[in-house]
């Protein structure tokens, strides 16, 4: 048992319902209580589709499983697909029908269709979304063309004179992040290399788009959480070369772009600088210059505004690819301070771990939302980048937070063009994440005048609300926290730790907020590493000399 | 509408048949209470034990409101659970100390049972006694089921009040008292406790209280009078306590509050012309304010789709105050007995439907052409693409809806779709 306030992941038939409804022409017959068509709602809701997720659900109560529950899945696939036409039926359980085992995929298989039938056998107690997903693309895949498996040792057919590369795009789903955007994105970029789209999948695809993957010339594996597995087979089955690179961020889409030239031996040289345009031609466009600028990202981040990001101290969580990408525009695009960085993904925990040891940080790779809680609390930094949950934490400890990958709620399903790859995915980034800290003069203001009546400490004034005032108002229902000025620190009692004198924190309460608690962290560290039992405000600035900032 | 509070009722659909389908049900199950019920009770905890889903499908209804502190999470079994390997009363314990330890403010905590708890028959009772056993007098621990097997959507606040039932102090004077029972706005509460003290009713208490810890004591002269139509197992342990249970329709609607609060100023032996007296005043404004939107709605056709139990008080509140005409009103479940005077009040020819097959009731609905249909969000957005307007039903669990001063609130929830469509040039 595994006490769970946030999960970062559905259960794995969520993953594969994620399949069903990113394609057209496919079922999926979902053998599940009463109530477990909530998950409709991700769909309808979260991702506002017009149209009902293509899932029957056998809906067994309890007075069912006295009886033949194994007869309510045999009528349902038979009433699904006499009445949806399906091109390819999907049968699987939920976590609570695992537990009676009915074998609905075999049922089904039993039952004289004549369709396409994937049995999916998804475990519901150790597996999560992302994983069913994965499995289900997979398996999906396999099953439509196995019988189009070359012989091992047939070379593949060199592609006709004259026609242009083509690759598919495989990974996009439904409640993915951004994936709908993403995908124009990437098509944009590869059109001006000269590279078509064959299939994109599964998002928009019908089974018998997944039967012509073979015909392309590569794949390009742009969300690995659901489309590895399918790569990698296809990679052995066809020999299909696969493009690995996620295009997230200015030289991730360098490299992305690289990759694509080597793999389909074409160039890619006038497409590798985002910046197109000098940076004093930034009006150029509007005269009919050479060319919109690739990306204004490069430039934003070079202006002088940006100096103050210089260092901002930033934790970074999510699933494993927007994780490591937001790593490092973080670090190399945007020149903040990495000081944490961690997955919800297990199948990326080996890069992300390195990447972090690269930096001298031990990763978090958790799905438990207290451990990375407590990570951020340590950490103590001035932006979290994370999921939806993430915002929590974030909320609690009174930082500036931006999401950056799934779980995601209904505001992240925008309306309009927001893609997080590509050049434009830049854009959209740098305006994002730079949108939640403090502006500029704030945050110079903020550090020198004190006693504002209406600019308090932590507000933010270029957002609706924000700072400690917004927040002990919304904690009513936790004013303990919320009156306390700083993160409570770990649980046990440290009856050596050194104590703060009244002074030493009437002059702690003088750092701008947003550094607070990392200098009080650094002033205790230091206090204790030289036996000092109270801390008072030359203390505090012995450490500042100390540590620097 | 009625125009006279003694008028006869419209109609009576007591001894229509009723259409009882099997299929596939698009409802929620009764996990989903905790939504409201969190911020009904914040001294409370909440902690199901069941799997992914159940952890997913609490956040993914409540997780748009973030949370500096939840107040809710699950405990989700592992493999090792399902295998035995593991005592699951053990785990149990170790997680509720777990989460104790980081909350010690909690002072009630719910195990709320789901489908895995239930089919690999835990006992989540037993659990709940010994926990209780142990954290007393600090931490109340009790036990229901959510399952969506055993229950559906509003039957888990049903079996959430049930389970408190026994933990009420037993009520030592055996003089009559009123307690109002079902979860209301704190405001519509305040509406209705002045009422009462106004008709000189002034042993009031309420259930849910706004504290768990505060739970009313209960005895021989308590008068119940449910608030919503859900709380067939709750009126029942409350009965079982000897408490008496108010006949009466739901407080939907001007008529409806009226009838309402009759019920109970009948039973306390109040006069009628004060009673009459004391509601004038309320029933004016609450027609002054239905009048607005009756010609939004009236001769509109709505289909009404099983969600929550409070269909059929809807439907004839819509039909007897609105002016609707009801195509079909679906309820997950119909309790006869307690929905009685609803039925009495419903036209001779409503088409009533308990339980579902979605997919045949969708085809009944689309045949039948409604003007509006009242569904849930896993059908709004694909009906609405379809040109079919809907009002979302769970929002009415989650509004003030009730008594005299919300009629007009009420009405203007299923106006407004219908005013939407005609503001939007699109």
């Amino acid at each position: 048992m595994e006490l769970t306030l946030w999960t970062y992941e559905g259960p794995p038939h969520v993953g594969a319902m994620r399949i069903a409804t990113s394609m057209d022409g496919v079922h999926y017959v979902l053998h599940a209580p009463q109530g477990d068509t909530y998950a409709d709602l991700l769909f309808t809701m979260i991702e506002r589709r017009g149209k009902r997720p293509p899932v029957t659900y056998t809906t067994f109560q309890a007075r069912d499983l006295g009886g033949d529950t194994a007869a309510l899945v045999k009528t349902s696939v038979a009433d699904a697909v006499e009445r949806f036409h399906p091109e390819a039926l999907l049968v699987g359980e939920s976590c609570t029908a695992e537990l009676i085992q009915d074998q609905p995929g075999t049922l089904a298989q039993g039952m004289g269709i004549d369709l396409p039938i994937v049995n999916l056998e998804l475990p519901a107690y150790s597996k999560k979304e992302n994983w069913g997903a994965a499995e289900t693309f997979y398996q999906l895949v396999r099953r439509l063309l196995k019988p189009q498996i070359p012989a091992p040792g047939t070379s593949r057919p060199a592609p006709p004179e004259g026609r242009r590369p083509r690759v598919n795009l495989l990974g996009p789903t439904a409640l993915g992040f951004r994936c709908r955007d993403d995908v124009t994105e990437i098509t944009r970029l590869l059109a001006e290399v000269g590279v078509d789209v064959h299939v994109v999948a599964p998002l928009g695809a019908r089974p018998a788009d997944l039967e012509r993957l073979p015909l392309a010339d590569a794949n390009v594996c742009l969300y690995p959480e659901v489309a590895r597995t399918t790569c990698d087979w296809l990679e052995r089955q066809f020999g299909m070369p696969c493009i690995r690179t996620v295009p997230i961020g200015i030289t991730a889409t360098r490299d992305f772009l690289q990759e694509l030239g080597s793999v389909l031996d074409i160039s890619v040289e006038q497409a590798l600088r985002p910046d197109h345009m000098a940076s004093s031609d930034l009006w150029g466009e509007a005269k009919g210059g050479t060319g919109r600028p690739r990306s204004r990202l490069p430039w934003y981040s070079r202006s002088v505004d940006s100096t103050y990001l210089t260092g901002k101290r930033v934790f970074v969580f999510g699933d494993g690819s927007h994780a490591l990408a937001a790593a490092r525009i973080s670090e190399q695009e945007l020149g903040f301070e990495l000081v944490g960085l961690g997955t919800y993904s297990r199948e990326s925990a080996k890069a992300v771990r390195a990447y972090a040891r690269s930096r001298g940080l031990a990763a978090v790779i958790s799905d438990d939302y207290l451990a990375v809680e407590r990570a951020i609390t340590d950490a103590a930094p001035e932006l979290v980048l994370g999921t939806q949950m993430e915002r929590h934490i974030a909320k609690r400890l009174g930082i500036p937070c931006a999401v950056i990958s799934t779980p995601i709620h209904v505001q992240d399903v925008p309306a309009r063009y927001a893609p997080q790859m590509g050049w434009e995915g830049a854009n959209v980034i740098f305006d994002s994440w730079v949108h939640p800290l403090m502006m500029g003069l704030e945050e110079h203001l903020i550090g020198m005048f004190r006693e504002d009546f209406e600019f308090v400490d932590g507000h933010q004034s270029h957002l609706h609300s924000g700072g400690r005032q917004e927040n002990g108002r919304q904690g009513s229902d936790s004013p303990d926290r919320a009156s306390s000025d700083l993160p409570d620190d770990a649980p046990e009692a440290d009856t050596t730790a050194p104590q703060w004198t009244a002074v030493g924190k009437a002059e702690l309460d003088k750092v701008p907020f947003f550094v607070r608690g990392k200098v009080r962290r650094n002033t205790e560290a230091f206090a204790r590493e030289r036996g000092l039992r109270a801390i008072d405000d030359e203390t505090l600035y012995e450490a500042k000399a100390h540590f620097g900032r | 509408m009625n125009p006279t509070p003694d008028a006869p009722p419209l109609g009576g659909c007591t001894d229509l048949p009723l259409l009882k389908e099997r299929g596939q049900r698009e409802v929620f199950c009764g996990l989903t209470s905790i939504v409201w019920l969190h911020r009904r009770m914040p001294d409370a905890f909440f902690l199901v034990v069941g799997s992914r889903t159940c952890a997913h499908l609490v956040q993914s209804a409540a997780g748009v409101m973030i949370f500096a502190e939840p107040r809710f999470g699950t405990a989700i079994l592992g493999e090792k659970d399902l295998a035995g390997l593991a005592d699951a009363n053990e785990e149990l314990d170790r997680v509720v100390e777990e989460l104790l330890a980081r909350r010690p403010e909690i002072r009630t905590l719910f195990l709320v049972g789901s489908c895995p708890s239930e089919v690999i028959k835990l006992d989540l009772g037993n659990a709940a006694e010994r926990l209780s056993r142990r954290y007393l007098p600090q931490v109340r621990i009790v036990n229901y089921s959510g399952s969506g097997i055993e229950t559906t959507f509003t039957q888990g606040e049903d079996n959430a009040l049930a389970c408190l039932v026994p933990l009420l102090p037993r009520r030592d004077d055996d003089s009559p008292n009123l307690l109002l029972v079902g979860t209301l706005a704190d405001q519509v509460e305040d509406q209705f406790l002045r009422l009462f003290r106004k008709l000189g009713i002034d042993q009031v208490a309420t259930f849910p209280p706004r504290r768990a810890a505060n739970l009313p004591a209960i005895g021989p002269g308590s008068r119940i009078l449910l608030s919503q139509p859900f709380l067939s197992t709750t009126a029942k342990a409350l009965r079982d306590r000897g408490a008496q249970v108010i006949t009466a329709p739901f407080p939907l609607g001007v008529e409806g509050s009226s009838a309402w609060v009759r019920a109970a100023g009948e039973t306390f032996g109040i006069a009628s012309a004060r009673l009459e007296a004391a509601l004038a005043v309320s029933r004016q404004r609450g027609q002054t304010a239905l009048a607005r939107y009756r010609p939004w709605l009236e001769g509109k056709r709505i289909f009404l789709m099983p969600d929550s139990q409070l269909e059929l008080p809807l439907a004839r509140f819509l039909h007897e105050e609105c002016g609707m005409v009801l195509l079909e009103v679906g309820t997950p479940y119909l309790d006869r007995q307690m929905l009685q005077p609803e039925l009495d009040r419903l036209p001779a020819d409503t088409r009533l439907s308990e339980g579902q097959d979605v997919e045949r009731q969708l085809d009944r609905l689309r045949a039948s052409e409604p003007d509006l249909v009242l569904c849930g969000l896993g059908l709004a957005n694909p009906l609405e693409a379809q040109g079919i307007a809907t009002k979302w039903s769970i929002e009415l669990v989650f509004s003030p809806i009730q008594g005299f001063d919300q009629a007009g609130d009420l009405a203007e929830l299923f106006a407004r779709p219908l005013q939407r469509r005609s503001r939007l040039t699109l």
